[in-house]
């Protein structure tokens, strides 16, 4: 992007366009012949993906947005809509949940990258500064984003965040009351949230553009931390070398996505977040996405309100101010022995910090969060400082050529494998932990069909959950998500349309205004949803002794518990997901008589062992026998129990098998996309080497 | 960006009947979109608030001064949490006032940050005594 392009084009076509705006040069001069240093390692790739995750973001965005209505009352259900009745609706949806966290581990990987080999040294500061400003646009960017869904957390989570500001002394709460456009977060904050995320993307894009102006006015700093000396000895051409292994890197970048995005695509999201929003009711535990987490940790770490918003910031700001900060003259931590060992305690600092911004704030985890938080700041303003002044660095390579020659391929691997170990570490740790279980003991994990990359529904199971829903649960709980339809679509209880259209005839449906302006009701089609056994909330409540049994066509992917360390990173391995269904069946079985001794139980309620709290104001549901299978299945509580989880299973992820069909081509073309990338890699790298 | 004309005029203040609110029973109405609990406190609980030395008190205010006289056992308080804005939970916590669940304030049977990381007490919105059985909040 600077200088004049030594591009010189043969065609007709472009020559004419060339003399006239010489965009061809630009790209030409940009991407082809642009000189990239010889020596780089597989830490420099993370550039070009998160140039892919901002386009996938984009493009996953804007079609999400025209299906999405930003209004509280339907928010949360036009999102449902997508995932339920667009096409390839649940894909676009979970690229793009899932893209914010690909984006956000690129991100970190690609700034401890900068830190660890000097990259924000002299003459980079600005492309250094422009990264920190695109940093500080994704942070409000995915904060918006997470409220558009309106589920509890996105709810929640907005109020914590926007209060933040009323910290500020004199104009705090005026700029609440800017963010809100209201007297509480409510739906002109939605609104405006929505318009701000659609917005920002291209604001990141636009600094994105300046960073790699500047990237290229600098020229790329490399392992080695040297200079370029001599373009033809130190640098290769950008295509197609820099092009071919930033793409090999992009794939295997891809196959990690692509593991959440089919596998468990709500692993890194919050249980909560498929509870609507409720302004009247907070959530036990609030806690941001796993992104967030360290600075959260670094507000929670500070007693005073005002106090923990500055540190909060300064965290970020401080960032920009590194170049300063640090003034050593040898860029690449390789060469200095001391800032390796410290850079690799910050590096567990904020993993830890991330840990403990996903805990309660209290007792021990408060006081290891105030020791960190020190620690984090230390790192930048005393220690950096001290290190660049008497720290003797070994001596560097005279040249990026020479570099090349002293060392072998093989430590490119190792990193890679490190960089995918951390990456899954912190991630995994975090976002476990901030999910929440409070009280009851851990439900006993059962055999699902549904679990594992291959599980599948099983027809018959669902056929006899939605005979139990039928008979027993829908006496109180709505299920109004799910239409009369849904149970011919494929990959769920497996009845044909005309059955369907022959369940839905059975259910009085509310219809109208007719003619004379009255209500009437008819008998029901396939396209009519399940009808809500009461008229509203409060009638339900006050059916029910003033608990609200709530709507249970998500429940399944609602409720969760805590799988503790180190079982969660196993999670990842093996795609364990079914906390939900664990913890329905148990919850269903968990009915005893008689509660403990010494416990008080309240008038009107039940005692449950795996309910939160013990005391449930739903009675034992299900007795043996009650309802009659055709199929020769066991009529007791356990057997019901399990057919009516798989059953809501299906409600809440109606698409799963569909997902985990795709899922496994698209892996499969990965992966053997990925070798043959490997392998052209290395034939075009072969001279270079 | 400030408020639209119609978010304000729904603003408009909010009259509730009290007689339903039994003795010792905390009520949550909505204003604003903000909760209001409006607590029937018992003598126990009114004694607990009055009988607290000042000085111990975060943020030094009266239960005098966040009731109005004549009512001494109505309290009525804004149910957001003066730290980052959850709800706190009625009757909970160790001083049988108001918990926050998000990150454990504690607070009075009078509505005054006790402990936790809030700076200071609930707020009280305002509000007078129609009569003796009806507030009007606003």
């Amino acid at each position: 992007m600077s200088g004049p392009s030594t591009f010189q084009p043969q065609n007709p076509v472009v020559k004419w366009i060339e003399r006239r705006l010489p965009i061809f040069g630009l790209v030409h001069s940009s991407f082809v012949s642009y000189p990239t240093p010889r020596n780089l390692n597989y830490w420099w790739t993370f550039g070009g993906i998160l140039s892919l995750m901002l386009g996938v973001q984009i493009i996953t965005g804007v079609i999400l947005a025209m299906h999405y209505t930003p209004h509280v009352d339907f928010a949360f259900k036009s999102v449902e809509g997508i995932v339920r009745d667009v096409n390839y609706g649940w894909l676009l949806r979970y690229l793009h949940a899932n893209g914010a966290s690909m984006f956000f581990i690129a991100v970190y990987i690609h700034m401890f990258r900068g830190l660890y080999y000097g990259s924000y040294k002299e003459p980079r500061e600005v492309l250094w500064i422009l990264g920190v400003i695109i940093y500080l646009l994704m942070m409000a960017t995915g904060f918006m984003g997470y409220v558009l869904p309106w589920g509890q957390m996105s709810f929640w989570g907005a109020t914590v965040i926007t209060n933040l500001f009323s910290a500020i002394p004199y104009v705090g709460e005026s700029i609440v009351t800017l963010l809100w456009g209201g007297y509480s977060v409510d739906n002109p904050t939605l609104n405006r949230f929505f318009s701000l995320h659609y917005l920002m993307p291209f604001m990141i894009a636009g600094v994105v553009v300046l960073h790699v102006w500047a990237l290229h006015v600098a020229g790329q700093n490399n392992p080695a931390g040297v200079e370029v000396k001599n373009t033809e000895k130190d640098t290769v051409p950008f295509t197609p070398y820099a092009t071919i292994k930033d793409g090999f890197a992009m794939v295997c970048f891809m196959l990690f996505y692509a593991w959440f995005v089919f596998y468990m695509p709500n692993f890194l999201g919050h249980a909560d977040n498929y509870i609507p929003a409720n302004p009247g009711v907070t959530p036990a535990h609030i806690v941001p996405e796993w992104y967030y987490l360290p600075f959260y940790a670094i507000l929670r770490a500070i007693p005073n309100k005002l106090g923990g918003v500055i540190a909060m910031f300064a965290a970020i700001i401080v960032l920009a101010f590194l170049p300063w900060l640090d003034s050593a003259k040898t860029r690449s931590s390789r060469y200095r022995p001391l800032a390796k060992q410290f850079f690799w305690i910050f590096v567990i600092v904020c993993i830890v910090l991330g840990w403990l911004g996903g805990k309660p704030a209290e007792g021990i985890y408060v006081i290891a969060a105030r020791v960190l938080t020190f620690y984090y700041f230390a790192h930048f303003l005393i220690i950096l400082p001290i290190l660049s002044r008497i720290e003797k660095p070994r001596a560097v390579p005279n040249s990026i050529a020479d570099d090349v020659l002293a060392k072998n391929g093989k430590k490119a691997m190792a990193s890679i494998v490190v960089m995918f170990a951390v990456a899954g570490a912190l991630f995994a740790g975090s976002v476990q932990d901030a999910r929440a279980a409070e009280g009851g003991p851990v439900p006993p994990s059962e055999k699902w069909s549904f679990a594992g990359p291959f599980g599948k529904f099983n027809q018959p199971q669902l056929q006899r959950g939605l005979k139990v829903y039928k008979e027993v649960c829908s006496a109180c709980h709505s299920l109004s998500y799910i239409a009369f339809r849904n149970l011919a679509d494929p990959g769920g209880p497996g009845y044909n349309a005309a059955q369907a259209a022959a369940f839905a005839e059975e259910y009085k449906v509310k219809d109208g205004p007719n003619d004379a302006g009255d209500m009437f009701e008819r008998n029901g089609r396939p396209a009519d949803r399940f009808p809500a056994p009461f008229p509203n909330e409060n009638a339900a409540r006050a059916a029910n002794g003033g608990a609200y049994p709530p709507d249970l066509s998500l429940i399944a992917k609602a409720r969760s518990y805590d799988r503790g360390f180190p079982q969660f990173l196993i999670d990842v391995v093996t795609q364990f997901q079914e906390q939900g269904p664990n913890y329905l069946s148990a919850l269903l079985q968990g009915y005893q008589d008689e509660p403990p001794k010494g416990f008080d139980l309240p008038p009107g309620s039940y005692y449950n062992t795996y309910f939160p709290g013990h005391s449930i104001k739903m009675p034992k549901p299900l007795s043996d026998g009650q309802v009659t299978y055709d199929d020769g299945s066991p009529a007791t509580v356990a057997q019901y129990s399990k057919d009516v989880t798989a059953f809501l299973m299906w409600t809440a992820e109606p698409h799963m098998e569909a997902r985990k069909r795709l899922g496994l081509q698209v892996m499969i073309f990965l992966a053997i996309f990925a070798g043959l990338m490997y392998f052209t890699k290395k034939k075009v790298w072969a001279s270079a080497h | 960006m400030n408020p639209d004309a119609s978010t304000i005029a729904a603003g408009a203040p909010i009259e509730v009947d009290l007689t339903p609110i039994t003795d010792g029973q905390a009520i949550k109405v909505f204003w604003r979109g903000k909760p209001i609990y409006i607590s029937n406190r018992t003598k126990k609980e009114v004694d607990d608030a009055r009988n607290v030395q000042l000085s111990s008190l975060p943020d030094p205010q009266t239960d005098q001064q966040r009731t109005k006289e004549g009512h001494e056992k109505w309290l009525v308080v804004i149910g957001i949490c003066t730290h980052l804005g959850c709800v706190p939970i009625a009757h909970e916590g160790s001083y049988n006032g108001f918990f926050c669940p998000c990150h454990g304030s504690v607070y009075d049977t009078s509505g005054r940050i006790r402990s936790g990381p809030a700076p200071t007490n609930l707020p009280v919105p305002p509000y007078e005594f129609v009569s003796d059985t009806k507030i009007k909040i606003g």
